[in-house]
């Protein structure tokens, strides 16, 4: 629906992959709350993890040259916490990344992740952490996040990862773009509005 | 059968099953405020969308403007550019704005439930992960992004992977002191940061019956902090007597139908959930976070972890990064540190009952030297409240600057922030690296905590203050 989505299915993500550990790592590092004040997503993707970049002096896994032109982001537990900013997910996919491969994501960011066509899988501690050394080591390594077969692969092997079944249906389908499907539920909506005692008076 | 209160809800909003787990789900208020408004209706805009249900949409002005007393519409960079738009597309739309010059306005988590807006079971969105405050008068509300919203403009709906239930039971007394702030800021601490994901939970147990309606909006506030987007307590006599009267309540024979309807959504006895926790709110002392997660929380005469006794390797990570950002040793205690900013406000701790709690502790009293502390009201009607209480007077002889309603340093996207490493005690809801600033270092507590910390210039234990009748 914003800017930037396209209707089309997201069946694999192919592509080289990028490292960023820690837990909890919120939206509000993502991208800084100053960058809020735009009126487009327009040129969001320089600023992705600005604040956290800066106090790294160049030793980021965003600035990290081995990475560079990722398509996949490895991630650790409760990723995109806090702030339901879309500009999170908007400024991540600005920069590149298309997949996002992680023990466990926040459910605002996997929500507009999944508005955005972006998909999130998750996979165990041990075996995600068996994938970020692998991409350390060997970071020209392509990684594949295969929807279809629920998969990720990479140099050591092809691991099965989650998604839920409605996420997953909306983006290999390509009916993640929701507003179009939603409009056509026209008549089956007023009624439902209609049984509720919320919207009397109004 | 028997059923869940969410299960209940959940039933009587589905418009069409999807499959998958996921349901398209009508939404019974949507509202907006002045960062996701703008983007949201010029997006709807672009793509040549109507705006369904103007009269379900609220706008309210809240994250960019100024709290400065004599400030304008637009008087921040984030207002100066966002303002106009949102006064020009909420006309052209027909959307109510509570802007600045309306009586109505305030931060839209307490300006919803104090004009009767939030019902119980009533679904509602907002672009802003905190709308799960309004859960604490029984709403099942949640915070969207932005694609979702313009999806909720142009089509009232939204397609909702069902969460799994939750029931999150605190029984016990609370001991003087200690209030909703400091029982979830230690649910937090107890089950992480995650601890609530893939769930909308419901808080009941003897502990939450006693809260006041404004401290079961603090609860369910930081249920984003702990995982999950929907947090809600069922409601009883007191969200009645709370709703009652308020402009947009139901009256006369629809009050009648409502509160039978809200008395009905009710968890039936025997209900089961997915998932079941506890805490015992009779253990919880007066919480003060040392780190940059709000699951970095101790109690007030705690110290700050050692990462060597870390549970594991990602743990005593993110423990020192955190302890490196906040300045702090391993075994510091937290109570004595200088601070040298204080924040009462935000969609946490900004209603009567928090400032009320902040004034008693204050009254007669002076801030430290070297102390900036702020009083921001949530709403042009709490700081009416407040000032006809005289709390105002109280605050300000005190040495407190009073200020006009916002979201202010909670998210400091006006420009009003802490500057680099300075500490500040704050009634808000997240300590994330940079959140009230670049720099900034924030210690999350009570709206008592804060107060007793801007007397005393350091982070203080407000129990030393307590005169034994503080409220619930």
């Amino acid at each position: 629906m914003a800017s930037g989505s396209v209707a089309e299915p997201r069946v694999r993500v192919a592509g080289r992959g990028c490292v960023l550990r820690g837990d909890d790592i919120d939206t509000d590092r993502i991208i800084p709350a100053r960058f809020l004040r735009c009126v487009t997503f327009d040129g969001l993707g320089e600023h992705a993890f600005e604040d956290d970049r800066q106090q790294a002096k160049g030793d980021h896994p965003l600035d990290d040259e081995r990475f560079d032109g990722a398509r996949v982001l490895l991630v650790g537990r409760n990723f995109g916490c806090g702030s339901s900013r879309e500009h999170a997910p908007q400024a991540l996919w600005r920069r590149g990344f298309e997949a996002f491969v992680g023990e466990s994501f926040a459910e605002i960011f996997f929500g507009n992740c999944v508005a955005l066509g972006l998909p999130c899988v998750t996979l165990s501690r041990s075996v995600l952490e068996e994938a970020m050394d692998s991409v350390e080591l060997e970071p020209g390594q392509e990684l594949v996040v295969d929807l279809e077969a629920r998969t990720l692969r990479y140099r050591g092997g092809t691991r099965p990862v989650e998604i839920p079944d409605g996420a997953r249906r909306q983006l290999v389908e390509g009916s993640w773009n929701a507003t179009a499907v939603l409009l056509e539920a026209g008549s089956a909506i007023d009624a439902r509005a209609r049984e509720l005692p919320y919207v009397s008076g109004f | 059968m028997t059923g869940t209160m969410f299960e209940k809800a959940w039933a009587e909003h589905v418009v069409k099953p999807l499959g998958g787990g996921e349901d398209l789900v009508w939404i019974d208020r949507h509202f907006t405020h002045d960062l996701s408004g703008p983007f949201s209706l010029k997006s709807l805009q672009e793509h040549g969308l109507a705006l369904r249900r103007p009269d379900l949409t609220i706008a309210v002005v809240d994250h960019g403007v100024s709290t400065e007393t004599g400030r304008s519409e637009a008087s921040t960079p984030a207002s100066e550019k966002l303002m106009p738009l949102y006064r020009d597309l909420t006309s052209q739309y027909g959307v109510r704005l509570f802007s600045i010059d309306d009586e109505r306005q305030g931060i839209v988590h307490v300006v919803g439930p104090e004009l009767g807006l939030c019902q119980p079971g009533a679904f509602i969105v907002c672009g802003d992960s905190h709308t799960c405050t309004q859960g604490g008068v029984g709403a099942i509300a949640w915070g969207i992004g932005s694609t979702e919203v313009v999806q909720v403009l142009a089509t009232q709906t939204l397609i909702v992977l069902r969460p799994k239930t939750m029931l999150v039971r605190i029984d016990g007394a609370t001991s003087p002191g200690v209030g909703a702030k400091d029982l979830i800021l230690a649910l937090i601490a107890k089950y992480g940061a995650d601890g609530g994901s893939g769930h909308a939970i419901e808080y009941a147990g003897t502990a939450v019956e006693a809260l006041s309606i404004e401290g079961r909006m603090t609860l369910c506030n930081l249920t984003v902090e702990f995982g999950a987007r929907i947090g809600f307590v069922a409601p009883d006599e007191k969200t009645f007597d709370y709703l009652m009267d308020r402009p947009w309540s139901p009256r006369g024979e629809a009050w009648t139908a409502a509160s039978a309807h809200w008395r009905w959504l009710r968890s039936d006895p025997g209900a089961t959930y997915d998932k079941w926790i506890e805490l015992d709110a009779g253990a919880v002392a007066p919480q003060i976070s040392w780190g940059t997660s709000p699951a970095h929380t101790v109690a007030i005469d705690g110290v700050a972890p050692d990462p060597a006794e870390a549970p594991d390797a990602a743990t005593a990570e993110a423990w020192r990064a955190a302890l490196e950002y906040m300045a702090l040793r391993p075994g510091a205690r937290l109570a004595g540190l200088r601070v040298q900013n204080v924040f009462i406000g935000s969609c946490t701790n900004s209603r009567f009952e928090d400032l009320e709690r902040a004034a008693e502790v204050v009254r007669g009293r002076r801030v430290a030297e070297g102390v900036r502390a702020w009083v921001v009201p949530g709403s042009q009607s709490v700081k009416r409240q407040a000032e006809a209480a005289g709390l105002r007077d109280v605050f300000v002889q005190a040495g407190f600057r009073w200020r006009e309603p916002g979201c202010s340093m909670c998210v400091s996207m006006n420009g009003e922030k802490v500057p680099p490493g300075e500490r500040c005690v704050s009634t808000s809801n997240r300590n994330f690296v940079g959140r009230q600033g670049p720099g900034a270092r924030t210690h999350l507590a009570s709206p008592e905590t804060a107060a007793a910390s801007a007397i005393e210039g350091r982070i203080a234990d407000a129990r030393s203050y307590a005169d034994g009748s503080r409220h619930a």
